[in-house]
């Protein structure tokens, strides 16, 4: 099993910020991971299905507009509907603080907030995926 | 041309000027320091050789590189114009009066996204995106309350729409209508760029043909009926919010705004009867020296393209008139109250740089939409360098500095290095297809992050200077109700409105769409049915399909 460490970077929504996600995806790529950057405006069920589709280890989900509250625990369900919660599911964006304990109780295992380093992110996902595959 | 000497020029400029203030006054008769020394409209050397004079000239003059007007600040502050919008069309009209109360002197309207994208309130693509980053405006009815009590021949209004703007601009003229403001008394301006949204900012619908051709339609029926109405705004903003350099911000924004010239030419409208009310959008970071010097380089890049490539006669035609914001990717969630020191030296340099009007961002952009406290500081920010620095009292007091003018030339160059290898590739649109500037935009955005996080670009408060404990100021929250009383608004329209004058509305609409005539009547009609954006946007993509992203 020492394939390297799958990501997809999803952008839910509508907004077109997507400097963050391509410095991200960016990023994990030259930490040594695989990275699937969705493109713009994909709605939760497509997320999902590209994940499962894809095989990945890890979701990426990057949204500035505001909508994380609503868009986020629907990825969260539809991936526990479909049997694929095994995978880890990171998010950032204009998040403010006062919603990171409702989004970490849907399932959400880390939200950076800006200015955190990319580093900081690789080594979380490298962590976090290693956790998970000890605990299956 | 026989040479006249600077004296004569600088005569000429003084005469040219007086006459002017007989028309247009300026704010005060005397200018002076707080110490009492007087301080004149314009400084200059004692004498310039004609490079000089060619390369800077004098304000209000070919090639504006020290602005567009001989007496700039001195006769008018530039247009306090605060970006704003969330939730329902009243609440956002609740803002607009407050900040308009406040000594705010043009409305600067956010739509939400799925506005801008073309979809209704109740599209499954809208969800959790109504009301969000801007008000949601589905039909007329939404835009006369948006609107309501704001008399639309004396505020302008700018509006902050692309793909749909056409759509939004009807709304406009209608709600115009019905206040007794005929369409030639409205000002405004519609940002209308759909370069920039393949480029950087992502709110594209339509592939860029037809999209082009929505923005020369707009071009010409504004020349005959809404003469007064900026019809584009050519935004670098974005692109640089998405990781530009400022050289790049200059050279796509440019790019762009000559694609917008030869398209309408190739639809046969003549330079000088459309060029007068391009307008541009640009952003201010902090680099102080590089800012300034980038709208100086702008404006006369510009003035000589319009000149030399276009043959414009129109003086209007040669002067880059523009908008800027200062950055919101500046900004930082950590320690938010030290934004407001970052907007005020990128407002100063916007300033200084010879802006038209000012969007100045709020402390806590990074975190949420401001909160009311918030948007009255970067409103009051604009008011003490407006009213407590002096800086307007001499026309571009930077004008001359060893260091300014060396860094403007460099960037002229820069840019013009960048726009000839874009006319190489076949102009701006196939750039855009062939996903050149957004590859630009995602290198210099990759060498930014690896800065900072090396260290060699200092952000205070994020990788130096940190406090050990931050505290999250009160945040503005959308109200969610708001999202579904305007789902509910909208569908109730739905039943009262006439469907079958709808429905030929959108059926004649999408015939013209096929054929080539100028769709704005139609899309006037469709507006005036009270049909919804998102069922024109739709009518639309039938006809010219839908953008795929590269």
């Amino acid at each position: 099993m020492n394939r390297p460490i799958r990501v997809l970077v999803a952008k839910p929504g509508l907004d077109g910020h997507d400097r963050g996600a391509l410095v991200i995806a960016q990023s994990l790529r030259d930490a040594g991971m695989e990275v699937i950057y969705t493109g713009l405006r994909q709605s939760p069920a497509q997320i999902v299905a590209t994940a499962i589709q894809e095989d990945v280890d890890v979701i990426g989900l990057s949204c500035l507009s505001g909508a994380h509250n609503e868009l986020f625990p629907e990825v969260m369900r539809l991936l526990k509907e479909e049997g694929a919660d095994d995978i880890l599911v990171v998010a950032g964006g204009v998040i403010p603080q006062n919603d990171i304990p409702f989004l970490e109780q849907q399932g959400i295992a880390k939200v950076f907030t800006p200015g955190t380093s990319t580093k900081e992110t690789a080594e979380f996902v490298r962590k976090a995926v290693k956790e998970r595959k000890r605990s299956r | 041309m026989a040479e006249k000497s600077f004296s004569e020029l600088y005569k000429e400029w003084e005469e040219k000027t007086r006459e002017l203030l007989k028309k247009y006054p300026e704010q005060r008769d005397r200018f002076e320091t707080l110490s009492g020394i007087p301080v004149k409209r314009l400084y200059t050397p004692p004498t310039m050789t004609s490079a000089e004079l060619e390369k800077i000239g004098f304000p209000g003059e070919y090639p504006y590189t020290r602005g567009i007007r001989p007496t700039m600040y001195r006769s008018r502050h530039w247009t306090m114009r605060q970006y704003a919008g969330f939730g329902s069309a009243d609440e956002t009209n609740r803002r607009f009066r407050y900040l308009l109360e406040q000594g705010q002197t043009g409305l600067s309207v956010a739509f939400d996204l799925p506005t801008q994208i073309g979809y209704d309130s109740d599209d499954p693509m809208a969800q959790g995106e109504v009301g969000k980053v801007g008000v949601a405006i589905d039909s007329l009815e939404d835009m006369e309350r948006l609107l309501a009590g704001i008399p639309l021949d004396k505020v302008s209004t700018s509006m902050t729409i692309n793909a749909p703007a056409s759509i939004l601009l009807a709304m406009y003229i209608a709600v115009g209508e019905k206040q007794g403001v005929p369409p030639e008394k409205l000002t405004g301006t519609i940002q209308n760029d759909i370069l920039k949204e393949y480029i950087a900012r992502g709110t594209y619908i339509f592939p860029p043909q037809p999209s082009m051709r929505l923005i020369t339609d707009i071009f010409a029926y504004c020349a005959e009926k809404v003469p007064k109405w900026n019809t584009i705004s050519i935004s670098g903003y974005h692109i640089r919010e998405a990781g530009s350099t400022a050289v790049q911000e200059v050279a796509f924004t440019l790019a762009d705004g000559i694609a917008y010239v030869e398209a309408a030419r190739k639809a046969g409208l003549d330079v000088d009867r459309f060029a007068p009310r391009l307008s541009f959008f640009f952003n201010a970071h902090n680099h102080f020296f590089e800012e300034v010097a980038k709208f100086r380089a702008a404006r006369r890049l510009w003035a000589r393209i319009m000149k030399e490539r276009f043959g414009a006669k129109d003086p209007r035609s040669l002067q880059l008139r523009f908008h800027t914001q200062t950055g919101g990717s500046t900004l930082t969630a950590q320690q938010p109250d030290n934004n407001i020191v970052r907007v005020t030296l990128q407002a100063l340099a916007a300033v200084l740089g010879g802006t038209q009007s000012l969007h100045t961002n709020a402390r806590d952009e990074a975190l949420a939409l401001p909160t009311e406290e918030s948007a009255r500081i970067a409103l009051r920010t604009q008011q003490i360098l407006a009213f407590e620095s002096g800086i307007t009292y001499t026309v571009d007091p930077l004008g001359g500095s060893y260091f300014v003018e060396s860094l403007t030339d460099d960037m002229e160059a820069k840019a013009l290095e960048y726009i000839e290898r874009i006319d190489e590739m076949g102009g701006a649109v196939a750039a855009v297809e062939q996903g050149f500037m957004q590859r630009e935009i995602h290198q210099a955005a990759l060498e930014t992050q690896r800065r900072i996080e090396t260290g060699e670009e200092v952000v205070v408060g994020v990788n130096r200077f940190r406090l050990d404990h931050e505290k999250e100021p009160q945040l503005y929250k959308v109200d969610p109700a708001l999202a579904r009383e305007q789902v509910a608004r909208l569908q109730a329209l739905r039943q009262k409105r006439d469907s079958q004058q709808v429905e030929y509305a959108l059926t004649e609409l999408k015939q013209r769409a096929a054929g080539s005539d100028n769709l704005m009547p139609a899309i006037v009609d469709a507006v005036k049915a009270y049909a919804t954006v998102g069922e024109i946007c739709h009518a639309l993509r039938e006809v010219f399909g839908e953008y795929q992203a590269v």
